[in-house]
């Protein structure tokens, strides 16, 4: 790690970090990007655990998306990323690509980061001056832009272990296998003991230049019980909250209509799976 | 550009060599050891033509360098008959017609192989899941599925022969 973070210190804007190369060899191929130095960070080791230590569970950064897919503690406790993991490109990708990569990319069509914004995560950056830790919902700060600065590598993520009468999911909504989405959304709620909502988590992607938290969506919903209509109305407010722009993926009232609908299946959903807890 | 030297295992055998670092690893196969089973396809991570496996995961040889290669054990398609004789998951896609043209067949029969590996008898949806990084353009994959669902069968029956005791 020490000689990565020296590397990057001392080539500045000319080196690129490259964990799986599943988002950077294809920008390097089409000439889209270029770089003097590419930085494998591959062979380090350690960042490939997935643990629950104290209050969060901690990822390593180099953690393939297969082994996130794989791991059944991640499987039974964390629906929504586990339901992410399994649906980003395809398989053949998710063995080479990582959680780090994913997030540190800063593609607003990336689906781990929607995830750990719903989560509530922390991330973990070393560097040469020691490590630091930002929030989720602030490290992506626009298409492709990130808070890391020169020489700085994401280590580890950790997501809060979530207590009791919780649960999550991730929808996405793609045109094809293997596609990016045309609009995703992942909700994590805990539940009061009489079922209204104790805390939500709501995280957007490609709906945004850069992935999004529906802070207004998360708070209208906190404190309520869930029926039929309030769910509808945190759908619009997210709806609301997003910014998508016209594209190859669709119109932008296309995305919206379908971030609507994705949103409230996505609030039902977590709140079966919470009540199931 | 100076190059680098890596080590790899490929197909079983041992082998050193020197690579540029910005090759890819599906050239350095082709290009270098004449490993033309190795197909290039779409050229843009989408058609997975050049699958092969790195410690025995399936990955796409074509959004890989070589130097991330260094120090794994590589299978190519040119890596899975044993002494002359095909792989049965080779003989079930002849007999089930899993190929027309060819090209994406190399591919498929890794990224199979690898899914055969995990689980040993899988359902279609699993193995139509799975499949969904190797793109063919003849087939529409029916006969494909049917081939590796054969190609597991035999695969098993190939197994239980191994381990009957020898008279």
């Amino acid at each position: 790690m020490e000689d990565a973070l020296q590397l990057l210190s001392k080539y500045g804007d000319d080196a690129k970090v490259m964990a799986g190369g599943q988002s950077l060899i294809p920008l390097l191929k089409l000439r889209i990007a270029s770089f003097p130095y590419v930085v494998n960070i591959s062979g380090l080791k350690g960042l490939n655990q997935i643990v629950e230590k104290g209050d969060y569970l901690e990822i390593g950064s180099l953690t393939t998306i297969s082994e996130l897919e794989e791991n059944d503690l991640v499987k039974e406790k964390y629906q929504a990323l586990h339901e992410a993991a399994g649906l980003i490109a395809d398989p053949l990708v998710r063995n080479m690509g990582t959680i780090g990569g994913n997030v540190s990319h800063g593609d607003p069509s990336n689906d781990i980061p929607a995830v750990i914004i719903a989560l509530k995560a922390k991330l973990e950056l070393a560097g040469l001056r020691g490590n630091r830790n930002v929030d989720a919902d602030s490290f992506v700060t626009d298409s492709f832009t990130t808070v890391l600065e020169k020489g700085e590598i994401l280590k580890r993520i950790l997501i809060p272990i979530p207590g009791t009468n919780s649960g999550g999911c991730y929808i996405k909504h793609k045109k094809s296998a293997g596609d990016f989405s045309v609009a995703a959304v992942a909700v994590h709620l805990r539940l009061e003991d009489d079922e209204r909502v104790k805390s939500a988590g709501i995280g957007l992607t490609s709906v945004a230049p850069k992935p999004l938290r529906a802070v207004r969506g998360e708070s209208y919903l906190e404190g309520k019980k869930l029926t039929d209509s309030t769910v509808r109305e945190a759908a619009k407010i997210v709806v609301s909250e997003s910014n998508p722009s016209t594209d190859f993926y669709g119109s932008l009232e296309f995305k919206k209509k379908v971030l609507g609908r994705i949103t409230e299946e996505a609030i039902h959903l977590s709140f079966e799976r919470a009540m199931v807890r | 550009m100076s190059l680098v030297k890596i080590k790899t295992r490929i197909n079983g055998k041992a082998i050193e060599s020197e690579v540029e670092p910005r090759k890819l690893l599906v050239h350095f196969l082709r290009e270098d050891l004449g490993l033309t089973g190795t197909h290039v396809g779409c050229d843009t991570s989408n058609c997975g033509a050049c699958t092969v496996l790195i410690n025995g995961r399936a990955v796409k040889s074509c959004t890989m360098l070589a130097v991330q290669a260094d120090g794994n054990e590589i299978t190519t398609i040119e890596g899975i008959s044993r002494n002359g004789e095909l792989h049965p998951l080779q003989k079930a896609f002849l007999e089930k017609h899993g190929l027309q043209c060819g090209y994406c067949t190399p591919g498929m029969l890794l990224t199979s192989l690898w899914l055969l590996k995990k689980n040993r008898n899988p359902s279609e949806e699993e193995i139509r899941k799975n499949l969904s990084g190797n793109l063919c353009r003849c087939t529409g994959y029916q006969s494909i599925v049917e081939s590796i669902k054969y190609g597991a069968q035999l695969m098993k029956e190939k197994e239980e022969e191994q381990e009957m005791p020898v008279r």
